[in-house]
C-alpha cells in the first residue's frame, strides 16, 4: 500500500467545507488532550470542565455567548472586508473607536442621565456605526487614491486608536485619577436579562444582554448584502477578479472605501457593545483581542456570515476557558492548533488522498 | 524488448483515467530524433494530458514512457527536466516582476545564493544567440510582449539541457512574423539535434513545420506517427473533427447604415507610458464588420481599451454621438458597446463565480436581472440555462465555475453576455484565439450574424485568414498608426496587407 495525493478535478459537495472546519476542531482537541496527557495532565477531565463551565449550564452558556457576540461583529467585519480581498486587520483599533464614540455620547456629554435609555442606546449605537466606518474610511481612501497597502495603514492605525483612547481615559474622563472613564449612568446599559430577575427567577445572574440579538440581526443584513444584492456581487467580483470587475464598469475605488468603512462599522459596533452591554465604562481591557481573533474567526468560517455565528460561539467558550482552567495557555494552544489544522486542511479542498494497492500502481513497469 | 537507439522519446498503450474521463485510451507517440512530430487534435481531445506525463505532471494509470531508450517513471516535474525533456506551456510561468535571467535560473540546481548575474547573463545572451531567440536577459517579463516571453520559456527549457521540447499549442498566441521567427527557431533547434512535439489544432502550420503527425480524437488515436506528405489539410481536418469541414464562411449582403463610431485624432500610451496609438481616426457603421489588422503589439489592444472606457487618451471617440473617451467604463456598456476582451481568463470573465454569475457581469444593474438594491437571481439562472442551450456551452450546470470551462467553452459564455443585450457596437479583440476548428466556426458565425443584426463591429485580429473573410473593411495598425484602409476585402492582396503591417508602406 502506499499513499498517493492527486490534484482534484471535480468540485467539492457543498457540506464539505463545514465538515472540515469541524474535523479541524475535533482534530484540535484530541491532540490538545495528547500533549496534556504527555505532561500528566488529565485531558478527559480538563475537557469536561471546559465543557461544563462554558456550555454546561444557562448561566455559563450564557457567559460564552457575551463574549461570543463581539466576535460575531468582528468576524463580520473581517468577512465582509476579506470577500473582496481588503486585508483588513485594524479591527480591534475600529472597535476602541467605536467604543470612544459611543462613550463620547455619554461622557462629553450630549445627553443627560435623565434621558431615556432607548434613545442613550440608539444614540450610542450610531455614534459606534460612525466611528467604526470613519476608522475604516481613513485607510479605503488612502488604498483607493494613492494605493498604499491596506494592511500596514490598519495595523498601524489600530495603535493610534489605543493612544487616543489612553489620552481620554487618563486624562479628560478618567475617574478619580484611574485609568478608565466613571461608569455609565444606568440609562446607558444594554438590557441584560438579569436585569428582570424580580420577574423571572431563573434569569438571575444571566448576564446575557440584547447585544447579541443586535449580532444576529447584522449577521442577516450582511448574508443578505453579499448573497442577494447588487453591491454584495459587486465586492465578490472584485475580490475574485478586479480587472473583470474593471471591465463590467464596477467602480472599484469607491467600493474599496464603502467596503472598509462597512468593515469599519460593524468592528466599531463591537465595541460599542462591549461597552453598554459589559463593561459600562470606557477603559482599556474592554477587548482581549476580539477584532484580531475576528480575523480567525472570519477565515475558520470560511467568509459565510452565518458560520460567523457557530464559530464564535466556539472561540467564546475558549476565552471563558483560558478564565476557568490553569494555566490560561491550555486554551491559547487549542486556539492555534484549531488554526493549524483548518489551514492545513486547506490542501485537501484541492488535492484528494488515496491509498493505492502497490501492485495496481505498477501496472506498466516490467 | 531492445529498443531502437533512434528514438528521442516512445510512449507505448498510455492510458490515463480522470474521474469521469478516459483522457487518454491506449495511445502510442513516437519521436524520432531531430524531428519535429505534431500532435494534433481539437481543444479537450488528450493532448495536453498526454504531454503532461511527459513532462511529469501526470502520471498515465498504464502504460510505458521511454526516453532514448531508457524507460522511465516520472513522478515530479524535476525527474522529466533530468531525462532531458522541457516543455513549454500554453500559458507561461513567468514571474512577471523578475527578470528573464531571473526567470531562467529559478528553481534551478547549483545556483548558489550569491550569484553572478552578469555571467548567468551572459550565458543566456549566447544560447539566444545560438538559436536566434532574442531577448534581453536584463528585462523584466511584465515589460515583454507575449512572443518574447514564449522565447524565454524556450530559452529556460536549452538552459536546462532539454534535448527534447513539446510546444504546447506556441502558435496560439503569435503573431504572424513571430509564428515565422518560432518556427525558423525551431529549424534551427532540429538542426542541432534536439527533437520537437509540436502540439496545434491548426492545420496550416502543422502541415508546414512538422515532420510526421500524430492525431488524437477524444482520447483515442485517429492516426499514429503518419509521415506528413501524405497529408493535405483536409484529411488533417477529418481525422481531427472525424467529420468534412468547411474552411471558407460566406457572409450575405448587407448594406451598412449610419456610422455608430467615430474615433477622431485619438493617442494614448500603453501601460509602460510608451506612444502607443498615434492620431487614430476611423469609423465603424451599423451592419458593418471593420477589421483591424497588425502584429501583436501594434496598438491594438490600447485601440480597444480607449474605446471601451479602460485606457485615457487625447482625442474624441463618440459612440451614436455620445462622447465616451476618457469617461468610465460604465459610459460605453451604457452606450451599448460590447466588448470581447483579449484576455478571457484575466478580464472578460471571473474565475471562481459561476456562469450565470458570468453573463450577469454588464447587467446586473438593470431590469430585469437587477430589481432594486438586490439582484434577481431566479431571472439570472433562467437565462444564463437559456444562454448555455442556445450558444451550445458544454459545461455540467450554469452553478459551474467559469474556471473549469475550456477557452472555447468560456469564449461563447463571455460571447453570449456580449451578445444578448443586443448591442449596438462590438468590439471583438481576438475572439477566436487559442479555440480549435469547431469553436471557430461558431463564434466566426456569431459575429456574422450580429452584423446581420445591425451591429457595428470592430474586430481586431492577428489571424488574416478570419478578418479576410469576416470584415467589409479592413484596416491595418503598424506602431500606433493606421497604414491603410482596404475598401474591397475579398479582392485584397495579401502581400501588401504584409508590408502594411510591418510599416514598408502605407496608404
Amino acid at each position: 500500500m502506499r499513499i498517493e495525493i492527486e490534484k482534484r478535478v471535480e468540485d467539492l459537495p457543498k457540506w464539505a467545507p463545514a465538515m472540515l472546519s469541524v474535523a479541524a476542531v475535533v482534530l484540535a482537541f484530541l491532540v490538545g488532550g495528547i500533549i496534556l496527557k504527555l505532561i500528566g495532565g488529565q485531558p478527559l477531565r480538563i475537557f469536561s470542565f471546559f465543557i461544563r463551565n462554558t456550555f454546561g449550564s444557562w448561566p455559563a452558556f450564557s457567559d460564552t455567548l457575551v463574549k461570543a457576540t463581539p466576535l460575531i461583529f468582528t468576524g463580520l467585519a473581517c468577512t465582509v472586508a476579506f470577500k473582496m480581498k481588503m486585508w483588513n486587520i485594524g479591527a480591534e483599533g475600529q472597535l476602541f473607536m467605536g467604543a470612544w464614540f459611543s462613550s463620547f455620547v455619554v461622557l462629553w456629554p450630549i445627553v443627560g442621565p435623565e434621558t431615556p435609555r432607548w434613545i442613550v442606546i440608539s444614540l450610542m449605537i450610531i455614534f459606534g456605526i460612525v466611528g467604526g466606518a470613519f476608522y475604516g474610511f481613513i485607510p479605503g481612501l488612502l488604498k483607493a487614491r494613492y494605493n498604499v497597502n491596506e494592511i500596514i495603514t490598519t495595523l498601524m492605525l489600530n495603535y493610534v486608536a489605543f493612544e487616543w483612547v489612553n489620552y481620554w481615559i487618563f486624562d479628560q474622563w478618567s475617574d478619580a485619577g484611574f485609568q478608565l472613564s466613571p461608569t455609565f449612568e444606568k440609562n446607558a446599559w444594554l438590557p441584560r436579562l438579569t436585569d428582570y430577575a424580580r420577574q423571572f427567577r431563573a434569569f438571575s445572574g444571566i448576564t446575557l444582554h440584547l447585544g447579541v440579538v443586535i449580532a444576529l440581526i447584522a449577521v442577516v443584513i450582511i448574508w443578505w448584502i453579499l448573497t442577494k444584492s447588487k453591491w454584495g456581487f459587486e465586492v465578490k467580483l472584485i475580490g475574485d477578479n478586479p480587472d473583470a470587475a474593471k471591465y463590467a464598469g464596477i467602480n472599484i475605488q469607491r467600493n474599496i472605501i464603502l467596503v472598509l468603512m462597512l468593515s469599519g462599522a460593524l468592528a466599531g459596533l463591537a465595541g460599542t457593545i462591549e461597552i453598554t452591554g459589559v463593561v459600562h465604562r470606557l477603559q482599556q481591557q474592554i477587548s482581549p483581542g476580539y477584532g484580531f481573533t475576528g480575523i480567525i474567526v472570519a477565515w475558520l468560517a470560511k467568509l459565510n456570515p452565518t458560520a460567523v455565528i457557530l464559530v464564535s460561539i466556539l472561540f467564546g467558550a475558549l476565552i471563558i476557558a483560558s478564565r476557568e482552567i490553569q494555566p490560561a495557555g491550555i486554551s491559547s494552544m487549542l486556539q492555534g492548533l484549531i488554526l493549524f489544522f483548518i489551514i492545513s486542511s486547506e490542501v485537501l479542498t484541492r488535492y484528494k488522498v488515496k491509498l493505492v494497492r502497490t501492485n495496481a500502481a505498477a501496472i506498466g513497469a516490467d | 524488448m531492445e529498443k531502437k537507439e533512434t528514438l528521442a522519446i516512445d510512449m507505448r498503450n498510455i492510458t490515463i483515467r480522470f474521474p469521469g474521463v478516459l483522457a487518454n485510451d491506449n495511445v502510442n507517440l513516437t519521436l524520432k530524433k531531430g524531428e519535429i512530430h505534431a500532435l494534433l487534435g481539437e481543444n479537450g481531445a488528450g493532448k495536453s494530458t498526454l504531454m503532461n506525463c511527459l513532462a511529469g505532471i501526470n502520471r498515465p494509470n498504464s502504460g510505458e514512457i521511454w526516453v532514448e531508450g531508457k524507460q522511465y517513471n516520472f513522478s515530479s516535474p524535476k525527474d522529466s527536466i533530468k531525462a532531458g525533456i522541457g516543455m513549454v506551456h500554453q500559458h507561461f510561468m513567468l514571474v512577471p516582476t523578475q527578470t528573464v535571467a531571473e526567470n531562467i535560473l529559478l528553481g534551478l540546481d547549483g545556483v548558489g545564493f550569491f550569484m553572478n548575474m552578469k555571467k548567468f547573463e551572459q550565458e543566456i545572451r549566447e544560447l539566444a544567440d545560438q538559436y536566434s531567440l532574442h531577448v534581453d536577459p536584463e528585462a523584466y517579463i511584465w515589460q515583454l510582449s507575449v512572443g518574447e516571453q514564449q522565447r524565454v520559456e524556450i530559452l529556460k527549457m536549452l538552459y536546462r539541457g532539454a534535448n527534447i521540447l513539446i510546444m504546447d499549442e506556441p502558435t496560439a498566441v503569435l503573431a504572424p512574423q513571430e509564428i515565422e521567427g518560432l518556427m525558423e527557431t525551431l529549424r534551427a533547434m532540429t538542426k542541432r539535434g534536439k527533437s520537437i512535439i509540436f502540439i496545434s489544432h491548426k492545420l496550416n502550420e502543422v502541415k508546414s513545420i512538422a515532420d510526421r503527425v500524430t492525431v488524437l480524437r477524444k482520447g483515442k488515436m485517429s492516426a499514429e506517427g503518419l509521415p506528413m506528405d501524405d497529408m493535405d489539410r483536409k484529411k488533417l481536418a477529418q481525422l481531427m473533427v472525424g467529420r468534412n469541414v468547411i474552411f471558407m464562411i460566406s457572409k450575405d449582403e448587407k448594406e451598412p447604415g449610419e456610422i455608430v463610431l467615430q474615433v477622431d485624432g485619438v493617442s494614448a500610451t500603453n501601460k509602460r507610458g510608451v506612444p502607443a496609438l498615434r492620431n487614430i481616426s476611423l469609423n465603424v457603421r451599423a451592419g458593418e464588420i471593420l477589421g483591424i489588422a497588425g502584429v501583436s503589439g501594434n496598438g491594438q489592444s490600447e485601440l480597444a481599451e480607449v474605446i471601451t472606457g479602460l485606457r485615457d487618451c487625447t482625442g474624441s471617440i463618440q459612440v451614436n454621438g455620445v462622447e465616451v473617451a476618457n469617461q468610465p467604463p460604465l459610459t460605453a456598456i451604457q452606450q451599448g458597446v460590447s466588448h470581447v476582451p483579449e484576455d478571457r481568463n484575466k478580464v472578460g470573465s471571473s474565475p471562481n463565480l459561476s456562469i450565470t454569475e458570468n453573463t450577469i457581469l454588464k447587467d446586473y444593474r438593470d431590469d430585469p436581472i437587477g430589481d432594486g438594491w438586490k439582484i434577481n437571481f431566479e431571472k439570472a439562472t433562467t437565462r444564463a440555462e437559456k444562454l448555455k442551450e442556445s450558444y451550445d456551452i458544454l459545461a455540467p450546470n450554469v452553478e459551474t465555475m467559469a474556471r473549469k470551462l475550456s477557452g472555447g467553452n468560456l469564449q461563447k459564455v463571455i460571447l453570449a453576455r456580449e451578445i444578448t443585450n443586443q448591442p449596438k457596437l462590438m468590439i471583438a479583440v481576438q475572439p477566436t484565439r487559442g479555440l480549435d476548428i469547431g469553436a471557430i466556426e461558431s463564434i466566426q458565425r456569431l459575429l456574422l450574424e450580429q452584423r446581420q443584426n445591425g451591429t457595428a463591429i470592430l474586430l481586431i485580429s492577428e489571424e488574416l485568414d478570419e478578418l479576410m473573410s469576416l470584415s467589409d473593411r479592413l484596416s491595418v495598425i503598424h506602431d500606433g498608426k493606421i497604414m491603410g484602409t482596404i475598401e474591397d476585402t475579398e479582392n485584397a492582396s495579401i502581400e501588401e496587407i504584409g508590408l502594411m503591417m510591418t510599416g514598408e508602406i502605407s496608404k
